[in-house]
């Protein structure tokens, strides 16, 4: 056999499964379309991680300590803490914040402007933002600058902003789990989805199956058709997920771009790249060709010819 | 070419088709395969084509034990036997070219060759210019002779035929046998399962009488008589 004539019969064998589908619009829109929701589900689920993950990845190497000094601290005090700070060798950079400044801010930006009119005296105290280097931003590094800022008798409080971060990655990392789970089980029903469509099919073909294994041909020649079939549906299934994603992405794109200006961020919603959407057709394409081989194997081994 | 030796046949519901039947068919041979309906002609047939496996006994066919021939080899095993059916079992929903040219498609020949085949091959049963018909637009006889084209494309050195005249007036019938005739004359080997009298003695083949599963004439002592027909 050549390589011509191998070409030519599955380029055979994939257009008549290709005619077979388009033959039948309804019924192979509907398997798409349930294949294309079982795909994008977790491939969503991934996206939606992956901005997580870029929206707030500025602030994961941001580990700050902020130092709250008891009230009665004064502002010259602090300054003589924060040069004392500043010449820690872990240390890169220390900002002081007056109490003065702080109020400012706060009558600015949290919306109680008026209510804090009515205040007799600042309740706020000074505070130092201290940024340690980053070779020494381990936790064990930070519990012990932690330990040494707070040792301080004019220090009330010394809190690692990095805290919410970390939960938050936390959080991140099950949903990721979640993804895991959900993409096998999806992936499971696009085998189970597949494997129904081709073992109907080959039902309804039952005679061409019997009358080709008649005159000798192979079960890898009767199964051929069928796992074209198959890939077919899986990469249809893909690329209309990947369209399903998009059109998402779109759609939320702006809201998303209002949301991320208001918390004074820069983020815009990221869509599939083109690697991660060849992923996403690969594993279409995979899907679909397992699903379909499984059925054929189970299937096409009960029609035997009988004259 | 043929050989069965003591061969036996019971199906799953209990039904013993053949008992213990030995006969041959040499390379070259026409062979009217008779009897009864239920005689257990059908059965026969579908033991050389492999469709069915002996209870007991050995077929030998081409040259190959039927009974250790591996699954995966059967494909082509089958593509060295034309098979005829009486309802000539071709696909409706293609057209007559398709069909003539189903035995090559699935050995991927090139089209080229294919075309040149089919040409042959409907040429040789009167056929020719009816290609793109669908098998539903030709007549009875028209069918079984398209089913004819499809078992003789591959050039098979074995020709079974079950019934092949089995729903054709005698005109018909006579021009279908005419053309199995052919065939053997060209060397092919022709085995054909039929219950028409008639026919049979008109074409004067060695006849193979089957009755009730065994062989009628011939219990295993004249077994080598019988080899020695020819």
């Amino acid at each position: 056999m050549s390589l011509a004539s191998y070409t030519a019969r599955h380029g055979h064998a994939f257009l008549s499964s290709l005619g077979r589908l388009a033959r039948n619009p309804l019924a192979t829109i509907l398997t798409l379309v349930v294949i294309a929701l079982a795909l994008a589900l977790p491939a969503g689920l991934k996206l939606l991680v992956d901005n997580a993950r870029g929206a707030t990845g500025g602030f994961v190497n941001a580990v700050d300590l902020s130092v709250y000094f008891k009230t009665e601290v004064s502002l010259a005090t602090a300054q003589q803490l924060a040069a004392n700070a500043r010449s820690r060798p872990e240390v890169a950079a220390v900002t002081v914040i007056s109490a003065e400044k702080a109020l400012e801010e706060f009558r600015n930006y949290s919306g109680f402007g008026a209510a804090l009119e009515s205040l007799q005296e600042n309740p706020l105290p000074h505070v130092l933002h201290v940024h340690p280097r980053v070779e020494s931003s381990s936790p064990a590094a930070l519990e012990t600058l932690r330990h040494y800022l707070s040792a301080w008798p004019e220090v009330d409080l010394v809190q690692i902003d990095s805290e919410w971060v970390k939960r938050f990655s936390a959080i991140l990392d099950v949903v990721r789990s979640v993804l895991g789970i959900a993409a096998l089980v999806l992936g499971v029903g696009v085998l189970a989805v597949i494997g129904n469509t081709i073992r109907l099919e080959i039902l309804n073909r039952r005679a061409e199956i019997e009358v080709t294994k008649l005159v000798g041909g192979s079960n890898g020649f009767v199964r051929r058709p069928f796992l074209y079939t198959g890939v077919l549906y899986g990469i249809g299934g893909a690329l209309l997920a990947w369209g399903i994603i998009a059109a998402a992405v779109m759609v939320l794109t702006q809201p998303v771009a209002t949301l991320a200006e208001l918390y004074g961020s820069r983020f815009t919603l990221a869509g599939l790249n083109l690697q991660e959407a060849g992923v996403l057709l690969a594993a279409g394409g995979l899907l679909g060709w397992l699903g379909a081989w499984i059925s054929a194997a189970r299937h096409l081994r009960s029609i035997e010819p009988r004259a | 070419m043929i050989a069965f030796d003591r061969v036996s046949k019971r199906y799953p519901n209990g039904r013993e088709a053949l008992a213990a039947i030995s006969f041959r068919v040499q390379a070259g041979e026409m062979v009217f395969l008779t009897g009864r309906s239920g005689a257990g002609k059908s059965t026969v047939l579908k033991l050389i084509a492999l469709l069915e496996r002996p209870t007991r006994g050995t077929v030998v066919v081409n040259g190959k034990n039927t009974n250790t021939l591996k699954p995966r080899h059967i494909p082509a095993f089958r593509r060295k036997i034309g098979m005829v059916f009486q309802d000539h079992k071709l696909l409706a929903d293609r057209p007559v070219y398709d069909n003539v040219a189903l035995p090559l498609i699935v050995t991927d020949t090139p089209l080229k060759e294919i075309d040149k085949r089919v040409r042959a091959a409907l040429d040789q049963v009167g056929l020719l210019g009816k290609e793109r018909m669908s098998p539903f637009e030709l007549s009875v006889g028209e069918q079984q002779r398209v089913g004819i084209a499809r078992a003789v494309i591959s050039k098979p050195s074995l020709l079974i035929a079950d019934e092949p005249t089995g729903n054709l007036d005698p005109d018909l019938a006579r021009e279908v046998m005419l053309l199995f005739k052919r065939f053997q004359e060209v060397g092919v080997t022709v085995v054909v399962a039929t219950h028409d009298v008639h026919l049979v003695h008109e074409f004067a083949q060695r006849e193979i009488v089957l009755d009730h599963g065994h062989l009628q004439g011939a219990d295993d002592e004249t077994l080598p008589n019988l080899t020695a027909t020819r």
